[in-house]
Order: C-alpha cells, then sequence, then structure tokens
C-alpha cells in the first residue's frame, strides 16, 4: 500500500525535554492508524507535527512527493490537503455552522460565496446537521460541535485526517454519533492518524496501531497483533475497557 | 445664590456663545473622528508588535507603550507642540494635538487589544491555521473578531477617554470646544459659556457613557 504520509526519524524536543525519538511511521491510503499511549508520551506532540502546528526539531515527514518540513514546502496549501480535528472542537463561536465550514473555502481555495455554501451544506448534510447550517456553535451540542469541525476540515478535499481525542471532550451519550462519522469516513476511503482512549473503538476499527510510550512508539501492529503479544504494555492498554 | 446663578447659568450669554462653542464642538468631533480610527490602527500594530516573535522588536514596543502611557497627555501635547518647530516642521497647533493624542491614545489602545486578543484561546488561531488560512487572515477573520467582542466595552470607554482628552487642546489654542468656551468667558466675564459647554459634552458623550454601560452588562452576562 502507497503512503500518503511518510514520517521518517522525526524528533522534537521543547527546549531541553526531547518529547518525541526517532518516530518512523507509514500511513497508508484509506488506512486507519490509532496513536494510543499513556498521557505525555507524545502523541498530540506527533500528529500536530503532521501538519506544522508543532515545529519538529529533525526528520522528514512526507506526503505525495512533498516533505512537509522542507524549507519551501508551501505549508498553507499543504494543509487544505491534512485535515485536523481537535479535542476541544476549535470552532470559530463568532461564526455559525455553515460560516465555520466556508471559511476556509473562500479565503484559502478561492470559492465563490454560492459554492462555498453549497459544499458546506453538502458536508454538514453528510455529518447529519442538515437542520443545523445556521447554528451558532454554542446552540449545539458537543457531539454536533465535533461533527461541524469534521465537516470543516472534509470540506477542504484532505487527503488525510489528523484526530487528536476527538471524543475525549465529549458526555458518553454523544461519543456515538462521532464514532459513527468516523466508521463513515472510513468507509468512504479517507486515510486517518487517530489519537484516541476509545481501546473498544480501535480494536474494532483500527488498520494499525502504534503504541507510545516516552516519545517513542514502542509497539507497532494490527490490534489482533498487539493483543496477542505476550507481556506488551500495548496488549493491557488496548485491551483495556473504553 | 443669584450670584451663582447670574455667573454660570446666565441663559442670555449661553444663547451668544452658542453658535461660537456648536463651532468648536465641530472641532472636538472632528479630532474624535480622526483619532479614533488612527488609535485604534496603531494601537492594533503595537498590540501585535508586543506578541511578536522577534524580542527585540517586542522589547522596543513594550517601551514604547508604557512610556507613552505614563506621560500626561498635557505634557505630551506642550512636548510635541513646542519641538516639532525645532525639528524644522511648522505645525498647526491642531496636528500637534493629534500627533501627541494619537501617541497617548494608541498606547491605552494597545493594552486593551492586547487583552482582547490574549483572551481568545489559542485553538482558534491553531484551528484556522490548520485549515490553510495564512497568519493574517486568521487574524483578521477568526481571532479579531472575537478579541474585539471581548474588550469592546474597554473601547468605548476608552475612546470617550479619548473624546474628554480632547479638551486638553485648548492648553495650545486649538479652537475646539472648552477653548471656545474659555474665549467667550473672557469676552463677557461670565461663567455660563462654560456651564453650557460641560452642557454640550455630556450631550456628546452621556450616550456613549451609557451604551458603555449597555456593552458591560452584555459581557457580564455572557
Ligand atoms: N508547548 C509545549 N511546551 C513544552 N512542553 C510541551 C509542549 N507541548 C507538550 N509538551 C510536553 O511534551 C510531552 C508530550 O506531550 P503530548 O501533549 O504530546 O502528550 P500526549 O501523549 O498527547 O498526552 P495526553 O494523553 O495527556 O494528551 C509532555 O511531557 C508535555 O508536557
Ligand atoms: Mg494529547
Amino acid at each position: 500500500m502507497r503512503p500518503i504520509l511518510d514520517i521518517q526519524a522525526l524528533y522534537k524536543s521543547f527546549g531541553d525535554a526531547e518529547v518525541l525519538k526517532n518516530i518512523n511511521l507509514k500511513v497508508g491510503e484509506g488506512e486507519m492508524v490509532f496513536l494510543i499511549g499513556p498521557s505525555g508520551s507524545g502523541k498530540s506532540t506527533l500528529l500536530r507535527c503532521c501538519n506544522r502546528l508543532e515545529e519538529p526539531t529533525s526528520g522528514a515527514i512526507w506526503m505525495d512527493n512533498t516533505n512537509l518540513l522542507a524549507g519551501d514546502t508551501d505549508i498553507n496549501r499543504m494543509r487544505q490537503r491534512i485535515g485536523m480535528v481537535f479535542q476541544g472542537f476549535n470552532l470559530y463561536p463568532h461564526m455559525t455552522a455553515e460560516q465555520n465550514v466556508m471559511l476556509a473555502l473562500r479565503r484559502v481555495q478561492g470559492k465563490s460565496e454560492a459554492e462555498a455554501r453549497e459544499i458546506a451544506r453538502r458536508e454538514l448534510d453528510r455529518m447529519g446537521l442538515a437542520e443545523r447550517f445556521g447554528h451558532y456553535p454554542s446552540q449545539l451540542s458537543g457531539g454536533q460541535q465535533q461533527r461541524v469541525a469534521i465537516a470543516r476540515s472534509l470540506a477542504l478535499g484532505p487527503r488525510v485526517m489528523l484526530m487528536d481525542e476527538p471524543t475525549s471532550a465529549l458526555d458518553p451519550e454523544l461519543v456515538g454519533g462521532v464514532l459513527e462519522a468516523m466508521r463513515e469516513m472510513k468507509a468512504a476511503g479517507m486515510t486517518m492518524l487517530v489519537v484516541s482512549h476509545e481501546m473498544r473503538f480501535a480494536r474494532e476499527a483500527a488498520d494499525r496501531v502504534a503504541f507510545m510510550q516516552a516519545g517513542e512508539i514502542v509497539e507497532y501492529g494490527t490490534p489482533a497483533e498487539l493483543l496477542a503479544r505476550e507481556g506488551g504494555r500495548a496488549r493491557a492498554f488496548l485491551g483495556g475497557e473504553h | 445664590m443669584n450670584a451663582l446663578i447670574e455667573q454660570f447659568f446666565n441663559l442670555e450669554v449661553m444663547a451668544q456663545a452658542f453658535p461660537f462653542l456648536l463651532k468648536g464642538l465641530g472641532v472636538t468631533i472632528l479630532l474624535t473622528l480622526l483619532l479614533t480610527p488612527l488609535g485604534l490602527a496603531l494601537g492594533l500594530a503595537l498590540a501585535l508588535g508586543s506578541s511578536a516573535r522577534h524580542r527585540g522588536l517586542r522589547r522596543a514596543v513594550r517601551i514604547w507603550v508604557n512610556g507613552f502611557r505614563g506621560l500626561p497627555p498635557l505634557v505630551l501635547i506642550i512636548i510635541v507642540y513646542s519641538a516639532l518647530p525645532f525639528l524644522g516642521l511648522r505645525t498647526p497647533p491642531l496636528m500637534a494635538v493629534v500627533i501627541a493624542l494619537w501617541l497617548n491614545s494608541s498606547a491605552y489602545y494597545c493594552e486593551i487589544l492586547r487583552a482582547g486578543l490574549g483572551s481568545v484561546p489559542a485553538g482558534q488561531m491553531e484551528a484556522a491555521r490548520a485549515t490553510g488560512l495564512g497568519r493574517a487572515q486568521a487574524l483578521r477573520d477568526v481571532v479579531l473578531p472575537q478579541a474585539v467582542r471581548n474588550v469592546l466595552p474597554d473601547l468605548a470607554s476608552n475612546t470617550i477617554e479619548l473624546v474628554k482628552g480632547t479638551s486638553l487642546a485648548s492648553i495650545i489654542g486649538v479652537s475646539e470646544l472648552l477653548h471656545m468656551a474659555s474665549n467667550a468667558r473672557s469676552v463677557v466675564y461670565n461663567a455660563s459659556p462654560i456651564t453650557l459647554a460641560a452642557l454640550m459634552y455630556l450631550a456628546f458623550l452621556l450616550p456613549s457613557v451609557r451604551l458603555t454601560g449597555w456593552l458591560e452588562r452584555r459581557r457580564r452576562g455572557a
């Protein structure tokens, strides 16, 4: 499988603290890869390096023959193809759901108002939010907000989605709707790199799982492989109730 | 008691002085209309400079802003007015006042906008950047509208302070409201024009003061 995202020898330090150490990871087309591991192991940092919200210290991240970390890479252009979904949704509170989705379509992709609106409505519709176009984030439930955020990313036509604990901030009864949206994205062939503590979902939906500890990927494989590995730390982690 | 009324509330004198004071109010309004956008623009630039990546620039901006916050505006007006001719600039008093109050008000607008920018969660900028918006675009469309909304009452208060501050221009002979009123007073040996000027300031500013109160209540409610 051709990798869409190919992370090579990636290091990241904050001051003296080395937070990522020699990370190597390939995410193939249409694959759903989960990053799991204890708190502080570097999962979010790794994800944020993939669209350069954090600047890695060294290494390479290849996406479709472009090294995202190269000095001459137009990162704003690449970011349209790398969707990101945050734990706290980060919707723009002063804009309606529709305007949230339209902003980058208009400003970055230069689409007309009408075209942007059409795309926004289609993506929101796909997320089951047809009745919510004109709602402000404060008028939506957490689950709905996260689905607006997903629509905002998908509208730009990304090749890969980075998702950092997309369900952690949600009330338990709202988690299902977001997981369902992720299943549908996967079924539609979207490539996804997901940080999550939803271990049941990871066991069911992940193609590959990378288990991180202290800034390194210490175990990597299919959920079945990790669960079968005697004495592995990932096994205890992945087998957990959640 | 009668003497007091005669000295401060002489309607005849007020009626005579009214056309002059109206001209003065015009200059006060002109100064306001000029200084508010200028002050906001420079204040925003300084607020952004306060969080610039370049350390030297950041320092310089902080020294600049603190300096102009620390100087009494009247002192600043006199310094600018008396210093400019030495720089070979023949500037009318109005110009000197605009420069001095611009330096003063922008420093305060800067502090307010800085607080506003700081009140917007970092995740807003990140979400915008993650969809490919440049820093300037993200600021304009995502961060600034929220920042301004969060400090709107303070911006309004500062603008009111600015309007009141324009009365200092009378000291160097700018024909704004207070200056016209004191001129009238010294002509008629009666303080009623000053009373009238006070009423005109109130008429001009009271709606804004009430608006500020309303904005403040709305912010607390939100
Ligand atoms: N901006 C930063 N400056 C300094 N240190 C940071 C910064 N961001 C993260 N770190 C540190 O890097 C390490 C990894 O953090 P990271 O957020 O990537 O962990 P995580 O695996 O996502 O944890 P969690 O499961 O709690 O979200 C932590 O020790 C954290 O304190
Ligand atoms: Mg994290």
